[in-house]
């Protein structure tokens, strides 16, 4: 399997990431690469194999629901781009 | 029109679960603080912060798997449901996609009224995931700017999705009931609509029949429903809209096969003006592109705790309707009023009834009077006046015949405003049983002090005796009034 230049494309958008032309030819080779090369794994036999859900084995990690003091609203804020003091500042929400 | 087509729903509802702190991090949970006063650096998306599963958000949503005889899957794991919206400030929302906390379960519903048959309606799955924060947008202000409040982010929500099994509105409407009624009895949710607690969004299409052919129209997904009644009014204008839209578009066949194989649409429901209306598409909002949490443990849960789980429910409301029948010989829709009350009231009318041995009476008092009482003063059964063993005592008095049923709502009105059992309130009001014969002297001598009436029953007037009631019950009100009429005209009758 080989990446287009389309899959590319469609992937920069859900990222949100406006890619120039040539930005994007180099990614389409780059990222093309980087699958091929775990397409490699495809080659192992799985059979009997079950599948791996997480990387570490590991389960049934909790916390008690035990309330602890949150961020004071000046620090939660603070890396905001552009805030009220109150709230994060957004271009229009609407229609929703 | 009603048989041209066959409505189809699903409903998915989200239900914020009753814990103290997030889904993944400690912030509090409580609604209505100052806006972005409860999160920390998990719940707002800081890079290297690490999520971890609040035990007792997974206990409830346990509880609730099971109560909605749902499979719950030995193992199960969380997701990153990627996409980018404001009140999403990781860019993505755990959730959980091919292995889900539980799957395959159904919650029965029926109508008091029979308006439908009883059944059950089929739940795909219930999964437990994050809830986002909120935008607040004042368009008439006109402000060119969102505000974003994160105290919901990281909220615990269990999202519950049914098969597409209910036909009506009220089918709708009912099963949210039960759901609603179901989660309080379990306690792991308020299910409070106005602070959002309960959500749903309802998918509707029609089934009809096009020249011997099956049609299904495209399924429309309904959005902004904001209480149980914008649900069934939603559902009724969509089943419309969608029917005048199939007859617009059923013709030619070109047109027909562009119309059904339309992709599903979101539409959001404008209370105020009673319409559904297009959504703007998210671009690429189908494209989630889920891949496992890799910061967050899978969970396994092993089948002697789902046992251990099941066993400790609580008993469910159509368990409780069924006993309430079965053992207090109450109707459907009277079982129905009680146990919709919620649990505190049946416990109440269960008192009553197993107090007084007279569980139709407990059920009329409990009802009609405690009811009007409790809605009257806007207050809830645990703040009554009248304790469950006084109303008992006031029932048995009644069946006793110690206190006549025409006196019984003014005992009742006493031990309320003073607390006191009935003994004190008959004492307090004076009722003594009052012998036939005293009764027959009172009647005599009304009957010579009215010649008028007298000579008006005998003229066939019967029902001027009612006069004489009045005047009974001022000279002795614990004169039963039934009585005072069957004597008089017993009487007058004789020729006295
Ligand atoms: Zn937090």
């Amino acid at each position: 399997m080989s990446l287009t230049r389309q899959d590319v494309e469609k992937v920069a958008l859900l990222a949100r990431l406006q890619l120039t032309d040539d930005e994007l030819a180099t990614m389409t080779d780059q990222l093309a690469q980087i699958v091929d090369y775990v397409d490699q794994l495809a080659e192992v036999d799985t059979d009997g194999v079950e599948p791996m859900a997480h990387a570490v084995e590991v389960a049934n990690v909790f916390a008690a629901d035990e309330v602890r003091p949150s961020l004071p609203r000046e620090a939660a804020l603070a890396n905001g781009p552009r805030t009220n003091g109150r709230g994060y500042l957004v271009p229009a929400v609407l229609g929703d | 029109m009603s048989n041209a087509y066959t409505t189809v729903i699903g409903l998915e509802v989200h239900v914020q679960l009753a814990t103290h702190s997030k889904l993944f991090c400690r912030c509090s949970t409580q609604f209505g603080a100052e806006p972005n006063t409860q999160t920390c650096p998990v719940c707002i998306g800081m890079p290297g912060t690490l999520p971890v599963m609040n035990r007792q958000a997974y206990q409830l949503a346990l509880r609730t798997a099971v109560a909605l005889n749902c499979d719950i899957p030995e193992f199960t794991k969380w997701d990153r449901k990627q996409y980018y919206y404001p009140d999403l400030p990781k860019g993505y929302q755990i959730s959980q996609y091919d292995l889900p906390m539980s799957d395959d379960g159904f919650l029965e519903i029926a109508d008091a009224k029979d308006r439908f048959e009883p059944k059950r309606v089929r739940i795909i799955r219930a999964h437990l995931e994050e809830d986002a924060g909120k935008s607040i947008h004042d368009e008439a202000a006109g402000k060119a700017d969102s505000e974003i409040d994160l105290n919901r982010t990281g909220t615990p929500l269990l999202e519950i999705v049914s098969q597409p099994d209910m036909r009506s509105a009220a089918e709708a409407r009912a099963y949210l009931e039960e759901m609603k009624l179901l989660l309080t009895y379990i306690g792991v949710s308020d299910c409070n609509m106005q602070e959002g607690s309960l959500r749903c969004d309802a998918n509707v299409n029609l089934h009809l029949d096009h020249e011997g052919e099956s049609i299904a129209t495209p399924i429309v997904e309904i959005k902004n429903l904001n209480s149980f009644r914008a649900v069934e009014r939603a559902i009724e204008y969509e089943a419309a809209r969608q029917y005048k839209e199939w007859q617009e578009n059923s013709e030619p066949p070109k047109a027909r096969q562009k119309y059904l194989a339309r992709p599903k649409q979101t539409r959001g429901w404008d209370d105020a003006a009673g319409v559904t209306r297009a959504q703007r598409e998210k671009e690429e909002s189908s494209d989630y592109r889920y891949f496992p949490d890799p910061d967050l443990a899978p969970v396994i849960t092993k089948g002697d705790e789902v046992q251990a789980v099941r066993e400790a429910l609580p008993e469910l409301p159509a368990a409780l309707r069924e006993r309430l029948g079965e053992d207090y010989g109450l109707g459907t829709y009277d079982a129905d009023v009680l146990v919709n009350q919620g649990r505190a009231l049946v416990d109440y009318y269960l008192a009553v009834a197993d107090g007084s041995g007279d569980p139709k009476a407990a059920c009329n008092w409990v009802t009609q009077d405690v009811l009007r009482v409790l809605k009257d003063q806007e207050s809830t059964i645990d703040q009554f006046g009248v304790s469950a063993e006084n109303l008992a005592g006031l029932v048995k008095a009644i069946d006793d015949g110690q206190l006549p049923s025409s006196r019984a709502r003014e005992a009742f009105e006493v031990m309320l405003a003073d607390g006191s059992a009935v003994d004190a309130a008959i004492t307090k009001l004076g009722i003594e049983q009052v012998d036939e014969s005293a009764l027959e002297d009172l009647c005599r001598e009304l009957l010579a002090a009215n010649p008028k009436i007298v000579a008006d029953v005998q003229d066939g007037k019967q029902q001027a005796v009612g006069a004489l009631i009045g005047q009974a019950k001022k000279k002795n009100p614990n004169a039963d009034p039934a009585l005072v009429r069957q004597i008089c005209l017993k009487l007058i009758g004789e020729g006295v």
